[in-house]
């Protein structure tokens, strides 16, 4: 009986859509605007509103101009990277110096006075623990200075305008013009990125901000990026330069992934994901002046404790995973000597060596163990004295230090370029992966997004390195 | 002993400072639901973290808020649930954040719908508003970021405002509190039933429209009595909305 009425509606409303015509949906929207305007007139009075809106004009005119705007978005990128790489430096060796310098002997000696066997000792001290320390004392301070400055930025109004700058490049590249906004939640964090993604509404559009969040060089690779500039790109100059070509390489290499972010998706909206450019309506918001200290607040206990949170539900794990791999054998190797022996030959080409690939494979939870991952497993192929024993992750008191342990282990200029890139280029975060998975659904967009910048990466390090030796 | 008098501030409902407990997301056994919705960048986030003491990440963008946040306050020894839906220009469009703000709008039922517009742009903010008072018959207009209005010079009527709209309008400037309380008293006056909204209905559409519209809208009725929005319902059907057409058959909408 119901069910009968309800066809009855259906059907009737069909007949009546004939009778009005296609022209249903913009008489609405008509009808709307005409009673909204009605309303405005009686009850909105504007005295004299040139004032404010012609600063904001003025304003908007010089950082979206097309001589000055792209100058100006690299000098607040390099002003803000600047700010985070000097700025992180002292509170990083305190945290370092307490953490690891401090702490970790104490819980050692703990260990030893209550008896615990060198396996457990070991697997939870120096595999779980520093792990840990390791990414609290290398991630939070940069990120305690990044996410805060961004979010004054986005406060302020200035994202939208990156956006406007940016968007004649999004069209071209067959991508939607708000990808530039999910490009920026990137640089703090690419899970942040990829969920930031909805804004966009049609879902070709979307599929590519998402493949493509990833070449936005997340906070967990900044620090990566920032040691190994400064201890081989700032040798390579006069000592008075060395800082400027170390922050030069790191923006060059947030540069070169934006550069990525658009060839892919040119290349995806070109091939698999074909399709118009949609065009939407992007408002410039009014510039408010950021609430500082709120900003500051909210920031550090929104992005920077979650996100430090997460990296270090990841590295726990695989702080574990370290250990046990340099401590486990197979037959006279451990298993991490055997693995980096087996991709040595491989790494070689890409002008890496088997233990970056390694580290890559282990750290897939969390970037941020990297590095100290690195100079872990070069210590144990190598031999050298450096370190504090198969599986334990270390830092060394200078960056000078680090360097001589590396080149111990053969590292060139061209292994420290070729790392920087592949830094870029490799797949996300298991984070991030699954973020992805969670936004699309998508098993296949999923593998996609993942496989892809490994595959560039390593056709990028491929031929960096075949040139590299052709010439020098 | 010395009775102090009380001042008329403090006999008058407005003043209930007390009478208000942040819940943050504590959101269990409430007597109320109220949404948040309103234009992108219109600081829904701002009000929603004045009101319940959280502090749901704001930023000066379109978009910032993409999923919907829930948390909650206690005024007045009543619990009320907040949702703080993202933001949209229309409920017309198709998009992922655009639908999670209709879809609860509609089927959410929230016993109010606060409407956040921004003071200053109040025109184009309209455009939405009036969508969302075909849906609904309980909603507050908070009129947001006053302080941009003021400083920009506009003058804003709000009794003539609340008149054409059929609903309280309440004026304030979340970033520094102001407003808040009133806002506050409203939403709970309107949830209760004291005041009483009877909302604007969109009246500039070609006759033959507003025919088509209403001998729908009274079939709906007759099969949906209880329905406040089947003239909304009527619209969609006009568009051929395959959504609302499923609902429909279903009977979930109800």
């Amino acid at each position: 009986m119901k069910n009968k009425n309800i066809e009855h509606i259906i059907s009737l409303s069909n007949d009546l859509r004939w009778q009005i015509g296609d022209e249903f949906h913009d008489n609405l929207a008509e009808g709307i605007y005409a009673d909204a305007a009605e309303i405005v007139k009686d009850a909105v009075h504007k005295k004299d509103q040139i004032n404010k809106l012609r600063i904001d004009a003025r304003i908007d005119k010089i950082i979206t101009s097309k001589t000055w705007g792209f100058p100006l978005m690299f000098l607040i990128l390099a002003l803000v990277l600047w700010l985070t790489i000097i700025g992180a430096n002292y509170p990083s060796s305190m945290l370092a110096g307490l953490l690891l310098d401090t702490l970790h002997p104490a819980l050692k000696g703990l260990a030893s006075t209550i008896g615990m066997p060198w396996w457990l000792d070991g697997f939870l001290i120096d595999g779980v623990y520093l792990a840990v320390a390791w990414v609290i004392a290398v991630m939070l301070p940069p990120m305690a200075i990044f996410f805060p400055l961004f979010t004054l930025l986005e406060d302020f109004g200035y994202l939208p305008r990156v956006a406007f700058n940016l968007d004649h490049l999004f069209k071209l590249s067959g991508a939607h013009g708000k990808q530039a906004l999910t490009m920026s939640m990137g640089f703090g964090c690419n899970a942040a990125g990829v969920v930031a993604t909805r804004i966009i509404d049609s879902p070709r559009e979307r599929l590519i901000a998402i493949i493509t969040n990833n070449f936005s060089l997340c906070n967990g690779r900044w620090p990566t990026q920032i040691l190994i500039a400064t201890i081989f790109i700032g040798a390579v100059v006069p000592t008075a330069f060395s800082g400027i070509a170390s922050l030069g390489a790191v923006i060059g290499i947030a540069i070169l992934g934006i550069f990525f972010m658009f060839l892919v998706s040119w290349a995806l909206s070109k091939t698999v994901l074909k399709g118009e450019v949609s065009t939407f309506n992007l408002e410039l918001p009014p510039y408010r002046p950021p609430r500082f200290w709120k900003t500051i607040y909210t920031s550090l206990i929104d992005r920077t404790i979650i996100v430090l949170w997460r990296a270090i539900v990841f590295a726990a794990p695989a702080g574990a995973v370290i250990w046990l791999i340099s401590n486990v054998y197979l037959g006279d190797q451990s298993i991490a000597a055997w693995l980096i022996h087996s991709l040595d030959g491989f790494g070689f080409l890409l002008g890496l060596n088997g233990v970056i690939l390694v580290a890559y494979i282990v750290a897939i939870p969390a970037n941020e163990i990297v590095i100290p991952t690195i100079l872990m497993l070069t210590v144990l192929v190598t031999g050298i004295d450096g370190g504090a024993g198969a599986g334990v992750m270390f830092e060394l008191d200078s960056v000078s230090a680090t360097g001589d342990v590396l080149k111990a282990g053969g590292w060139t200029l061209l292994t420290a370029v070729n790392l920087m890139l592949f830094s870029l280029l490799h797949n996300p975060c298991s984070t991030t992966i699954y973020t992805i998975y969670k936004e699309t659904k998508s098993l296949k967009w999923t593998t996609v997004a993942s496989i892809l910048p490994v595959i560039m990466g390593f056709v990028v390090t491929f031929l960096v390195a075949q040139i590299w030796r052709l010439l020098i | 002993m010395e009775v102090k008098p009380k001042s008329a501030c403090e006999t008058c409902p407005q003043f209930n400072a007390e009478g208000l407990k942040k819940l943050g997301v504590n959101t269990s056994e409430f007597d109320h639901v109220i949404a948040l919705a309103g234009n992108p960048n219109t600081g829904k986030s701002t009000v929603f973290n004045a009101l319940t003491g959280l502090r749901q990440h704001t930023g000066n963008w379109p978009g910032k808020t993409v999923t919907r946040a829930e948390g909650a306050f206690e005024y007045n020894k009543e619990k009320y649930k907040l949702v703080d839906l993202p933001g949209t220009y229309s409920l017309l469009s198709t998009s992922e954040d655009e639908e999670v703000a209709r879809n609860f709008i509609l089927f959410g039922k929230p016993t109010v719908t606060v409407i956040v517009v921004d003071a200053s742009r109040l025109e184009r903010n309209l455009n939405l508003v009036l969508q969302i008072l075909e849906i609904t018959d309980r909603a507050v207009l908070c009129l947001n970021l006053m302080d941009e209005a003021e400083r920009n010079h506009i003058e804003i009527d709000t009794r003539s405002l609340a008149r054409d709209l059929g609903i309280p309008v309440v004026p304030t400037s979340a970033r520094y509190n102001r407003g808040i309380p009133e806002l506050i008293q409203t939403i709970s006056e309107v949830a209760k039933g004291t005041i009483v909204c009877k909302p604007h209905r969109i009246k500039n559409i070609p006759k033959n429209i507003e025919n088509a519209v209403q001998k729908l809208s009274e079939e709906i009725k007759k099969e949906y009595p209880e329905i406040p929005n089947s003239r909304w319902i009527a619209f969609r059907l006009l568009e051929g909305d395959a959504h609302i057409i499923e609902l429909l058959r279903t009977g979930e909408f109800v």
